[in-house]
């Protein structure tokens, strides 16, 4: 190893980014399908329907329960097996997504319970519906408290996401180790570059959510 | 307005209302007082549905309770609620607590329904506070808050439970005198409260209840001076 290795990095640089972007846009699509699914899926573990709350609890458990590599794997190579093809992208998003899913409702959940049940009592006195209740009065407060936990989740799922390596969705890990094969070498400063490009992106992240924990601790 | 016949209400093993019957009038004004755990909030609570009665009936202006959704969310427009801990909306202002249920459940247009809101918070003397935030206000101005609130429905009759029972005392008497200009407008309300004034003042009626019944009940003069059941008397001996 010598000082001259790290002069890869230029080189490498621009390959790398064009994987962060990858990177950054199939987390971000993850966290959003994951909030549809975690809030209908919190709801659902919340509601009063034993089939529903069964289900949705057995959901919950199986994804939590199982390595992200696996639901990736079984998305990504099983699926096909029953003839539904997905390429990497879409397969990378679809597993991602049902795994965050199972993640976010449980913050969706803890969010909804942590508001007084006075909340939706008086909306439901003044003939509001269940659902017009939860939308207009629980949800929009419980929100507010699930931000920070959401905002951990979408820096858990951006790391998580170099799996996706594995399956060729041409992100930042997957970029690194083409260049390391094709250089046959240079493993250390490239995976640094790596190491540090999700960093440049986690640190800022962690930042705003431990002010936004601070901001809601205070009560404004 | 009221009517109930025979009410049972069950949490699990625990029978908290063991038969109430009693009917209330247009225009009357029942106060309900009683020991804790006695039951009266669970009855003002069945009476919007807020819980189920394990057995009975209750009819709401000629409309029977039952169980179908639309059946409650429309004779919960009927009957507005009052809570010991306002349970006012804090993500939004005084205005939007107001509208969202005339907008949401009468439809009505949001010009209209703010009409109906500044006349509301005239009423109960907010007129200026429309715009502050929940937090922004002192208790005494939460709860009148909520007064308008409920009455933003137009419902037919009003429920307190406790209205005044988490205020600091120079506060209790301008909600106390929300509620008495309400009732001499005519409104039929059923107040859970130990405001003797108040109960003496503009109530029509005291019921008073222990243990899931109604021992005793009668004009306010009555039951407060005059009590014939000793656990009426051994109660109010306590607090008065
Ligand atoms: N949701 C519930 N689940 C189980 N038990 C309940 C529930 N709500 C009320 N109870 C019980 O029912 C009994 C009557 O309660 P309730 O709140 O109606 O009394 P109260 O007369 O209003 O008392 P207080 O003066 O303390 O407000 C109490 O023993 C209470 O613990
Ligand atoms: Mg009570």
């Amino acid at each position: 190893m010598e000082l001259s290795d790290w002069l890869v990095i230029p080189e490498i640089l621009p390959l790398m980014l064009s994987g962060l972007k990858v990177t950054v846009v199939i987390t971000f699509f993850s966290v959003l399908t994951g909030l549809v699914i975690g809030t209908i899926v919190g709801l659902a573990r919340l509601s009063d329907n034993r089939f529903l709350c069964g289900l949705t609890t057995a959901y919950v458990e199986i994804i939590r329960g199982t390595p992200l590599m696996v639901q990736l794997f079984l998305i990504y190579y099983a699926l096909p097996e029953i003839g539904i093809h997905l390429p990497p992208m879409i397969a990378g998003w679809v597993a991602y997504s049902i795994n965050s899913g199972a993640y976010v409702s449980e913050v969706v959940r803890g969010g909804i319970q942590s508001i007084d049940s006075g909340q939706m009592e008086a909306a439901r006195s003044l003939g509001m519906s269940w659902w017009q209740g939860m939308r207009y009065v629980v949800l929009p407060q419980a929100f507010r408290n699930i931000m920070p936990p959401l905002g951990n989740e979408f820096i858990m799922l951006l790391k998580d996401s170099s799996l996706m390596a594995v399956i060729a969705v041409p992100e930042v890990m997957r970029y690194a180790n083409l260049m390391v094969g094709r250089k046959g070498g240079y493993a250390l400063p490239i995976y640094v570059t790596a190491g540090l490009l999700y960093l440049a992106l986690t640190l800022p992240l962690s930042l705003v959510v431990r002010r936004a924990e601070r901001g809601l601790a205070k009560g404004d | 307005m009221i009517e109930l016949k025979n009410v049972h209400k069950h949490f699990g093993q625990l029978h908290v209302l063991k038969g109430i019957t009693s009917t209330v009038d247009q225009g009357e004004v029942v106060v309900i007082i009683g020991p804790s755990g006695s039951g009266k909030s669970t009855l003002l609570r069945c009476i919007n549905y807020l819980e189920e009665p394990t057995k009975g009936e209750i009819i709401i202006d000629g409309i029977k309770l039952n169980h179908s959704a639309t059946n409650i969310n429309r004779v919960r427009q009927e009957v507005g609620m009052v809570f010991q801990s306002f349970n006012l909306f804090p993500h939004m202002t005084v205005m939007d607590n107001i509208t969202l249920a005339p907008k949401k459940v009468r439809g009505l247009a949001p010009s209209k329904a703010e009409d109906i809101a500044q006349e509301l918070l005239a009423k109960v003397g907010l007129s200026d506070k429309a715009e502050a935030y929940p937090r922004q206000l002192s208790g005494g101005q939460q709860q009148r808050v909520a007064i308008a609130r409920a009455l933003a429905v137009q419902p037919k009759v009003m429920l307190f439970d406790e209205p005044t029972s988490a205020l600091d005392p120079e506060m209790i008497g301008e909600v106390l005198d929300v509620m008495k200009n309400l009732a001499e407008d005519g409104m039929t309300m059923v107040v859970v409260s130990h405001e003797m004034g108040f109960a003496r003042e503009v109530g029509t009626r005291v019921l008073f209840m222990d243990e899931g019944k109604i021992v005793e009940e009668g004009k306010p003069e009555e039951v407060f001076f005059n009590p014939k059941n000793e656990r009426t008397q051994a109660f109010l001996g306590k607090i008065l």
